[in-house]
């Protein structure tokens, strides 16, 4: 494979038309908070976070609304001032339309800063770990998309040793071009954020990995880490996935993630440029991650371009801000095209992993019908991590679910090239999705199963125990009974011979 | 030595014991809905084959002809062939009770493996000594296991395939394997036999 | 005659005895089967299979006296474990894979009479006399026999609720 790539180029990947211009020369606009915002407690990887205001209290904007619960979670924080109206259950921003619990905000329109933010004017004279304690404080997860809590990436890969800090600025899915235009407005605050992820993470170097269909972006990065010899930018093909985190590292480092582990394996970390601006944000000045650039795009949008929009602002303010539609909307995705989510209706809010919102229109979504599978292998040659998509779906569809985890069906990436590539237009990366999905209700059930095991054999020894005690008290009853019954007739004999002898010696002689 | 090799090749391929003599088709159905049985299977039969054929050349030559008992041939070689199975499920029972429970039945049924029979038979008709004896019946055996493991292979694709309702089942698999002995019947282009 | 009937004889004795002494050394503990059945199961001796608790389901399956689909709270998922476990082809048409259960109180029929608290083989059941039960979900396998215990039929099995967590993306309908 190797050598191949070298004689012919990179063969995985796809090539779809990019639709990124005219919203990435766009200039970025700044979303006010609407009337009510709907902050999400599971914005998040890992378990939600638990609420720590009250209805009715008065927050601030930078207030703390929730704490993180468990090892993996991250705290959540007011993205303006006003009062809390509600804490109850809202439609997820997910295809499921299921309710996840959120913080309702009243806004009270002054979007005033809280007083408590800890503003450093050295980050560097900290201690390394006190740069992820803040960027925990800060609630800041992994901008990309997988919203994994940046302070435990940072704290772990120290842990770990890791060298280099790969930054991607890949933003390979059609239609977004957030990072892109935060790349060319902020390049001086990427690369410090850059700087203090290298100093929390004690890694020597970061690369920043842009594909080349970006070049104002590449021109700015360069032009700021200019001035620092550890951070380099460097051009990338564009091609999806390049974004993802094997593919990026691949490409930069020459290094190949083994199947199954993280990219610390072969002493790399990827974090997405979005995130260094949130761990500067949080590390400098304090701020927790309250709003975010995000892309609003589509065939249906009238002004399409880059939007910072606060945390729980519903999706359809964020469109009639983007200036509304400018035909009706066919379908809406959160996220890109090609891994986004789509969503049920527009009143569910933005989260901290929202890259985009598209609404797709007319061409963009030709429902095509399915077909028979041809053997063509497009999506074998098509498949980034080098899998037989084809056969993963017919054992799929055979409902082989073991048989398909035996083809690899663990590394699948969900990127969406094989279905994309198709000629069949068989939905080749729902199957997976699918089958991922009932493998891990599947391990869940075993899990279920196990720790029910356990009650029951707890009860089982519960009982015995019981049985035993009883048995005991009852044979001790016994005992004492007996004693008693021993004492009483030894008592009886006594009396019987007391009465004896008094009889005798009352006898008449 | 060239010529144990066209003995192997020609018994385990020209003459294949399954698919040109039509011999022991029952496991052939029976346990090739998975790889793995297949070759267990195959491992069974073939260990049978290869033992079974020397007992039966040695009750052959030493027990029945010095004694004129030839009318006793098939009681004889069956009991050997039983006897020989009834080792072989004791062994697998002991050693991989999983091969034992997925072989089920078709263990003990090595024994009316007609290609066992068939091939203990066959060496006294061909007369050959017992080296060749025992050569003959393991390249039989190859062919045996060759066959199962190929066709268990299909059926597992077939499996995961649409079949049409009428079809689904044996009738594909009966097919199925109808088309393999067609190409197993080109091997007799080999034309090795006669040399 | 004499010659063959006695050769027979002596060949089938010694086969015999060549047996005898292999079966001697082969000699299979047969428990050692079972117990990895057991494994399997849900452990919870909940008794609906009709056997005495999960080890005697267990040597039932073991002897191929009980069907590999008898357990109801272990499912499809245990019926599948199990064959694979045996390398038997398994006839699930029969089984009706509802997903999983638990179950729940009806607080308005609930009379607080503690039966069904001692029917539960995990102790999901929470309650005093003369309150209202509850279930702990987590602890609840829908093994369904705190059911039949319940007299006023305020037990009973629900599936249980789809959370955003645990959504499985649904199969997609397969035009081939």
């Amino acid at each position: 494979m190797g050598l191949m790539e070298k004689f012919f180029g990179l063969s995985w990947g796809i090539h779809p038309k990019d639709h990124k211009r005219p919203a990435a020369d766009a200039v970025t606009r700044i979303m006010p908070a609407p009337e009510r915002l709907y902050v999400s407690l599971a914005q998040h990887l890992g378990a939600p976070a638990l609420p720590s205001v009250l209805v009715g209290q008065r927050v601030k904007k930078g207030d703390l609304l929730a704490n993180p619960q468990g090892s993996v979670s991250a705290a959540i924080h007011a993205p303006t001032s006003g009062v809390v109206a509600a804490i109850g259950e809202i439609p997820a921003p997910h295809p499921s339309g299921l309710p996840v619990l959120a913080v309702t905000l009243a806004a009270d329109g002054l979007d005033e800063w809280s007083e408590a933010l800890e503003a450093t004017p050295d980050p560097f004279a900290l201690a390394p770990d006190e740069i992820s304690r803040r960027v925990a404080a800060a609630g800041v997860v992994g901008m990309g998309g997988a919203t994994f809590p940046s302070a435990l990436k940072l704290a772990s890969s120290r842990k770990a040793g890791v060298t280099t800090l790969i930054m991607n600025g890949g933003e390979c899915e059609p239609y977004l071009s957030c990072d892109d235009r935060l790349m060319r407005d902020e390049a001086d605050a990427i690369i410090d954020g850059i700087r203090l992820m290298l100093y929390a993470t004690g890694a020597s170097a970061a690369i920043v990995g842009i594909e080349n269909n970006k070049p104002e972006a590449i021109a700015a990065m360069q032009a700021a880490a200019q001035a620092y010899s550890e951070v380099s930018v460097r051009s990338i093909p564009a091609r999806y996935p390049m974004g993802s985190e094997k593919q990026l590292v691949q490409t930069l480092t020459g290094k190949e993630i083994p199947a199954g582990s993280l990219p610390a394996e072969v002493g790399v970390v990827v974090h997405n440029v979005g995130t260094a601006k949130a761990v500067r944000a949080a590390a400098r000045y304090g701020q927790p991650l309250v709003s975010r650039l995000l892309t609003v795009n589509g065939g249906a949008v009238k002004h399409p371009g880059n939007i910072v929009v606060p945390i729980g602002a519903l999706v359809e303010d964020v469109l009639a801000f983007a200036g509304g539609f400018s035909a009706t909307p066919g379908r809406l995705v959160m996220g890109g095209p090609m891994m986004g989510m789509s969503l049920p209706h527009a009143r569910v809010p933005v989260v901290k992993g929202s890259s985009g919102i598209l609404a797709l229109a007319g061409a963009e979504l030709a429902d095509r019908e399915e077909g028979a599978c041809i053997r063509c292998g497009s999506c074998v040659r098509a498949c980034p991590m080098g899998l037989l998509p084809l056969e993963m779906a017919r054992h799929i569809q055979g409902d082989d679910l073991k048989g398909a985890v035996k083809l690899g069906l663990k590394d699948c990436i969900a990127c969406g090239c094989c279905a994309y590539v198709c000629q069949s237009h068989i939905p080749l990366v729902q199957y997976f999705a699918y089958a991922k999905g009932t493998l891990a209700a599947e391990d869940r059930a075993k899990l279920h199963a196990d720790a029910t095991k356990k009650l029951a054999l707890a009860r089982g020894e519960r009982l015995a125990q019981e049985a035993r005690e009883k048995a005991e008290v009852a044979a001790r009853r016994k005992a004492e009974r007996e004693a008693a019954k021993l004492a009483e007739a030894a008592a009886k004999t006594a009396t019987a011979a007391t009465v004896k002898t008094v009889e005798t010696e009352g006898a008449p002689a | 030595m060239s010529e144990l090799l066209l003995l192997l090749i020609s018994t385990a391929l020209v003459n294949n014991v399954v698919l040109i003599k039509f011999l022991g088709l029952c496991p052939i159905m029976g346990v090739s809905r998975s790889l793995d049985s297949a070759i267990g299977m195959g491992m069974a039969t073939t260990f049978v084959l290869t033992l079974a054929a020397a007992a039966s050349w040695m009750l052959e030559h030493w027990l029945l002809m010095s004694l004129g008992l030839g009318f006793l041939r098939i009681l004889t070689f069956i009991l050997a062939i039983a006897s020989v199975v009834q080792f072989t499920e004791m062994f697998i029972k002991k050693t991989s009770p999983g091969l034992y429970q997925s072989l089920g039945i078709y263990l003990p049924l090595i024994t009316t493996n007609c290609a066992v029979l068939g091939v203990a038979l066959l060496n006294v008709q061909q007369g050959y000594g017992l080296f060749w004896s025992i050569a003959y019946a393991f390249g039989s055996a190859v062919g045996f296991t060759l066959v199962l493991m190929i066709f268990a292979g299909l059926r597992e694709r077939i499996a995961l395939v649409k079949v049409p309702a009428a079809f689904s089942g044996a009738p594909i698999a009966f097919i199925t394997i109808s088309l393999l002995a067609l190409a197993f019947m080109g091997f007799s282009g080999l034309n090795i036999q006669e040399q | 005659m004499l010659v063959a009937i006695s050769s027979l004889t002596i060949l089938g004795a010694a086969f015999g005895l060549i047996l005898g002494i292999a079966g001697r050394f082969l000699a299979v503990e047969a428990d050692a089967n079972v117990a990895e059945i057991e494994a399997l199961m849900p452990g919870t001796n909940c008794g609906q299979c009709g056997f005495p608790g999960c080890s005697g389901a267990a040597a039932a399956i073991a002897a191929g006296e009980a069907a590999l689909t008898c357990c109801a709270p272990g499912g499809k998922a245990v019926a599948v474990a199990l064959a694979e476990k045996l390398g038997v082809s398994l006839d699930l048409s029969g089984v009706a894979n509802e997903g999983p259960k638990v179950a729940g109180v009806a607080e308005d029929l609930c009379i607080g009479c503690c039966r069904c608290i001692k029917s539960c083989p995990t102790d999901a059941i929470l309650g005093a006399p003369k309150q209202i039960h509850n279930v702990l979900k987590e602890a609840c396998t829908g093994c369904a026999a705190c059911v039949e215990h319940c007299p006023t039929e305020a037990l009973l099995l629900h599936p249980v609720p789809v959370t955003l967590p645990h959504w499985v993306m649904p199969r997609p309908a397969a035009a081939f």
